[in-house]
């Protein structure tokens, strides 16, 4: 009869030897071997102590992890407790919930101050800019996903759609961004419901697979139809935005006035970075009114009801097809605002901005965010845009960070960070129509 | 009222109805009884539009409806209580009931909800419980409560009975006569317990392997020699 301690060991043992396993044939190809550049050619130059290192850390680290779990499993049953990092996590989550309102006001106004923070330079907006692009763009797919409960995988094709469609219309019609705007949303909108109105009675995988392909078509026509979008060279010398008309120039153009000269300051560069970042964030503050708000209104309420049961939604008299296809096309709306956005921003756009792995992070942020949570997408945008930034300096280990996180996550809240959903309504008092009005 | 004649459905190359026709008159409750799988809640979904009769015709207040589509059948006034509950497990009680006024909006919603918290307290109670907390009878509850609410005038229930305790299942029936006689809706019943079912009922089906075997009043069926072998002998109480 072997001890607990014993059986517990010889599992972890298992456990590890099988990992570390995995770990040599990965690590064996792509570490093992490098290739180098000698004069006259390449060669192989071979790095197995590396291997080595790698594969003793594994097999420590899940030796360790198993012991552990193998340990106070049964403890932690007989308790009925939780590690006491799920706690806090659990505990940090229940707060936000709780203080939700008011952690969106402080945020809301953390956000406006935060150009004239006294801290704050050009390269913390850039950073905080493209933080608010994945902001909207989470908040623009949570729509379809979150709320509406499909699995699309190729956000980024709408995202692109905005992108070009603002590009090439003040490229070739000389439309200003405010004009393009909402022609680059409805582009993007017609295209979710072009791909929506074939693919919607699909489900859950095929879905996924279809929107997937999707994303990666519109990123090939982009790369290949030459003559409208300049293939891979993308377009450039993109309109920059300019204040209602003024143009952030140190000099105005001919007959124009500049942005400085209207307001009576110093020429400053930082001038275009902080209207950039209010436009985002207002772009951003946009969405998040309009889910919040659809989230209250008949058709919201029927995406949530759609992705619980759509047999029963359909005996309350609601048309599946029609209510996921709007889902789709708003959320695809706002994916089109953002690259529009992003194309002002950039002032260039190939379709190397448009990968699939732009996708997968605006997915991650919503799944990580909790799925249909506003202000988790924010903490996971944060999350996934800051710790690849500030990890710039551990270029290497940046994916592995990247990585790490999302397993601790997926250990620790499986649900997302902040797994919760608010109801959209409440009644307190024991009540007539009144209380159903005012509760509403 | 509501009129089916000669219908058959499949299901790919599975018919599940061989011919069925009923009738529910205004104000009456008819109830079908029948073994697992003679095709009860089949025929309901078929009145439903999903899946579509494809011989025979379904006739709702003298309009054709046999190959209308189901959200635009239940806006005639047809409310689906379909089988196993089906609620919105993530969404509140008063967000469920919400759903069922979909059609009307919110002003059918305020209209309705008191008449609905009338014939089931508990459910007001519970108002902001989701709905996937709530016991199997509250969860009943809350199924028929949200098909009433688009005040339907024909109430289609599949086995509101299900999985309840007897003393539950007393409820559920006296709240269903109360549904038809103070709230005049007429109500087609699908039931496996059989005995409430035809007490309760003004007149009966009894169907078989997709087709209707027998035919009558409650009291009839109940006295039948069959009806009680088959459905009755050993089951209720
Ligand atoms: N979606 C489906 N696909 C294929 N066959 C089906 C489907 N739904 C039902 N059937 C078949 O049709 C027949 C009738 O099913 P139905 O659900 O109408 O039975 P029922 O009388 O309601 O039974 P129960 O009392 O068990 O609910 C059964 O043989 C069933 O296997
Ligand atoms: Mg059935």
């Amino acid at each position: 009869m072997p001890t607990p301690v014993g059986a517990a060991l010889r599992t972890a043992l298992k456990e590890a030897a099988i990992a570390a396993g995995v770990a040599l044939i990965v690590a064996l190809p792509l570490v093992g071997f490098r290739l180098i550049d000698i004069t006259g050619g390449v060669s192989i130059q071979t790095r197995f102590d590396w291997v080595v290192y790698g594969v003793a850390v594994v097999f420590i680290g899940r030796l360790g992890l198993a012991l552990w779990r193998e340990l106070r499993i049964p403890h932690a049953r007989k308790a009925g407790e939780a590690s006491s990092l799920a706690i806090f996590a659990e505990q940090i989550a229940a707060f936000t919930r709780q203080y939700s309102l008011y952690f969106g006001i402080v945020g809301a106004a953390f956000a406006f101050a935060l150009p004239f923070m006294p801290f704050t330079d050009q390269y913390i907006l850039d950073v905080a800019i493209t933080v608010l692009i994945y902001v909207m763009l989470g908040w623009g797919l949570n729509i379809v996903v979150g709320l509406a409960g499909l699995l699309d995988l190729g956000y980024v094709a709408f995202y692109a759609v905005g992108a070009y469609s603002y590009a090439l219309l003040a490229q070739n019609f000389n439309l200003t961004f405010w004009e393009s705007l909402p022609l680059a949303g409805a582009f993007a909108a017609l295209f979710g419901l072009l791909l929506g109105f074939p693919v919607l009675r699909l489900r859950g995988d095929y879905l996924a697979i279809v929107t997937l392909g999707f994303g990666e078509m519109i990123r090939i026509i982009l790369l290949n139809w030459q003559s409208l979008t300049g293939g891979p060279n993308g377009v450039s010398s993109i309109e920059r935005p300019s204040f209602f008309g003024y143009p952030f120039t140190a000099v105005a153009p001919e007959g124009k006035t500049a942005f400085h000269e209207l307001m009576g300051l110093e020429f400053s560069n930082s001038h275009r970075v902080i209207f950039l970042y209010f436009l985002i964030l207002i772009l951003a503050l946009i969405t998040n009114a309009f889910s919040v708000r659809m989230r209250r209104l008949p058709l919201g309420r029927a995406w949530e009801a759609l992705r619980e049961d759509e047999i029963a939604c359909r005996s309350l008299g609601i048309n599946p097809t029609n209510t996921k296809l709007s889902a789709f096309a708003l959320g695809a709306m706002f994916g089109g605002f953002a690259g529009s956005f992003f194309a002002t921003r950039q002032g260039f756009i190939s379709p190397e901005s448009f990968t699939f792995i732009e996708s997968a992070v605006i997915l991650a942020i919503v799944v990580l965010g909790g799925m249909g949570s506003q202000f988790g997408v924010v903490i996971a945008a944060a999350f996934l845009i800051l710790v690849p930034e500030f990890g710039r300096d551990l270029a290497q280990f940046r994916m592995l960070m990247f990585g790490f996180a999302m397993v601790a996550i997926m250990v620790w809240r499986p649900r997302g960070l902040i797994a919760h959903r608010e109801p959209s309504m409440r009644l307190h008092p024991v009540g007539g129509p009144e209380a159903a009005k005012a509760g509403s | 009222m509501l009129t089916v004649s000669g219908i058959h459905t499949f299901y790919g190359p599975i018919e599940a109805l061989r011919g069925v026709s009923i009738e529910v008159r205004q104000g009456e409750i008819v109830t079908l009884i029948g073994a697992n799988g003679a095709g009860k809640s089949t025929l309901l979904m078929t009145v439903c539009g999903n899946p579509q009769a494809r011989r025979g015709a379904v006739n709702f207040e003298g309009q054709d409806i046999t190959q209308m589509s189901t959200h635009k059948i239940v806006r005639l006034g047809i409310a689906h209580a379909p089988e196993g509950r089906r609620i919105f497990p993530r969404m509140t009680v008063l967000e469920n009931l919400q759903m069922g006024a979909y059609i009307g909006g919110d002003e059918q919603f305020r209209k309705e909800i008191d008449r609905v918290f009338n014939l089931f307290p508990v459910l007001a109670n519970r108002r902001n419980q989701r709905g996937g907390t709530l016991s199997g009878g509250e969860q009943q509850m809350l199924a028929i409560a949200r098909a009433l609410m688009s005040r339907p005038r024909l109430l289609l229930l599949d086995e509101p009975s299900l999985g309840l305790a007897p003393m539950l299942v007393k409820q559920i029936f006296a709240t269903i006569r109360e549904i038809n006689e103070r709230e005049k809706v007429t109500v087609l019943l699908v039931e496996q317990n059989a005995f409430h079912a035809l007490k309760l009922a003004s007149r009966g089906y009894v169907i078989v392997n997709g087709r209707i075997a027998l035919s009558g009043t409650g009291a009839e069926l109940l006295a039948n020699r069959e009806v009680r072998a088959a459905y009755l002998e050993g089951g209720a109480h």
